[in-house]
């Protein structure tokens, strides 16, 4: 475990120093700044409650894509891999959405249902949904079907199965498609909100792109890389941690 | 009778695997269908425990049925106790506690299914089918891959848990040692579409 954490610390240290590097070669604050200048426009940012107003919207609409996208995905996924009839019928839908540009359905949403929440979140959810049931359908497919015996011989219930036997078999493909999801789902929200919103990180990423303020545009980016880092540490890999237990 | 089955034909596909057959099985009696690997034990187990409703005929069971599998067949990410419970809610902490340990598997109670011996499985697997005292139970060759020592450990414990139970017992198995032991009423299943024959 040390030495995991001396490693990460090590490949960081890294990365500031190539940063520090570059920084000192363009010697143009304007084009790169150096790390350090960041740290007095971000106090301020944080102070003033700007940062966290626009981080807090930002999370809240990954928030709603997310719990939109993988409980649709999943149940999507599940019946498509476990019935072949569903699978056949929308397997081209899914190919169709798989292979639908991300910036085409955020302009298609907003252009229909206008530059509102709902289009915002529906159109990162529509994005994220197809990846979501590809991978739940992989683990639908390699259900054990010795252990749906069991349920069917025992009779156990439906949300028995689907809690006991269903979706502990789907676990390790659902934290698969959470760790992704939420990586892909913050990125395509900012997009979004760059695009069609008054708010949110991906906003003032477009407000401070316009100043061509890049310090501010790298303080915004790396406020939420931190969160979604936080995000990943704290929920997602405990979680996965926990649904796991059982291996060790 | 407990258990009746009538089949005229099961199919894999255009290939005929299960002949016409017709058999009954008792409250309290054991039957065992003999023969080799690929004759089709499986394949009959399967329909009478309705897990293959694929074929033409008719299985009429009377009462609760309980299966042990040819692997022990458990949730790994419950413990031995939530094992129990999830397939038998009616029993409880106490009741799966119980039946545990008529198995010899008390002090497993809290352990990960799936970090327990294949022995302990096995226990566990004979614990889930006996703990609701089931009218009907069937049996898919529950000892196969177990060592010379543990397979009759277990079989002494099978028959133990039957006398106590009395349920109709149909049990399948190439064993007929395993069979005899079990003081069942032998039926050997073979030929192409597989047919049944009694065997003295």
């Amino acid at each position: 475990m040390t030495g995991r954490i001396a490693v990460t610390a090590t490949s960081l240290a890294g990365f500031l120093l190539i940063w520090v590097a570059a920084a000192t070669v363009s010697a143009d604050p304007q084009i790169l700044p150096a790390p350090w200048s960041l740290v007095g426009p971000f106090w301020d940012e944080l102070r003033s409650g700007v940062l966290p107003y626009h981080l807090a919207w930002t999370l809240w609409r990954v928030a709603w894509a997310f719990v939109l996208a993988m409980g649709v995905g999943i149940a999507l996924g599940l019946a498509m891999g476990r019935n072949p009839g569903v699978d056949r019928w929308l397997d081209p839908w899914l190919v169709v959405f798989l292979n639908l540009p991300a910036l085409v359905l955020i302009v298609l949403c907003y252009l229909w249902i206008g530059l509102n929440e709902t289009a915002a979140i529906l159109a990162v959810t529509l994005n994220k949904i197809p990846n979501v049931a590809t991978v739940i359908r992989e683990g639908a497919r390699a259900l054990d079907p010795e252990l749906d015996a069991m349920a069917r011989v025992y009779r156990l219930p439906w949300a028995t199965r689907m809690r006991h036997v269903v979706l502990p078999q789907l676990a390790p493909f659902v934290t698969g498609a959470a760790r992704s999801g939420i990586a892909v789902i913050w990125k395509i929200v900012l997009v979004v909100e760059f695009l069609g919103r008054s708010n949110g990180v991906g906003f003032q990423i477009h407000l401070y792109f316009q100043l061509f303020d890049v310090r501010m545009v790298l303080i915004y980016a790396f406020s939420f890389i931190f969160v979604m880092l936080a995000v990943e540490w704290l929920v997602l890999q405990r979680w996965e941690r926990r649904v796991r237990r059982w291996r060790t | 009778m407990s258990v009746s089955v009538e089949i005229a034909e099961k199919r894999f596909g255009e290939t005929p695997v299960l002949g016409p057959m017709a058999f009954t099985v008792e409250r309290g009696e054991t039957v065992a269908i003999l023969g080799p690997s690929g004759a089709g034990k499986t394949t009959l187990l399967r329909i009478v425990a309705g897990i293959d409703p694929d074929f033409r005929g008719e299985v009429r069971v009377l009462g609760d049925m309980a299966m042990v599998f040819q692997e022990p067949v458990l949730l790994p990410w419950r413990t031995a106790r939530e094992n129990l419970t999830i397939v038998h809610p009616g029993l409880g902490r106490a009741g799966a506690d119980a039946a545990l340990a008529r198995v010899g598997i008390a002090e497993r109670a809290e352990a990960f299914a799936g970090q327990l011996s294949l022995g302990q499985q096995r226990r566990l697997s004979l614990a889930r089918a006996f703990a609701a005292k089931p009218q009907v139970l069937v049996m898919d060759e529950p000892f196969v891959s177990l060592d010379r020592d543990n397979a009759s450990a277990m079989l002494d414990l099978t028959l133990g848990l039957i006398a106590e139970t009395q349920p109709a017992t149909l049990f399948v198995t190439h064993a007929r040692e395993e069979a005899e032991r079990l003081g069942a009423r032998l039926l050997e299943l073979s030929g192409s579409p597989a047919g049944l024959t009694p065997l003295e």
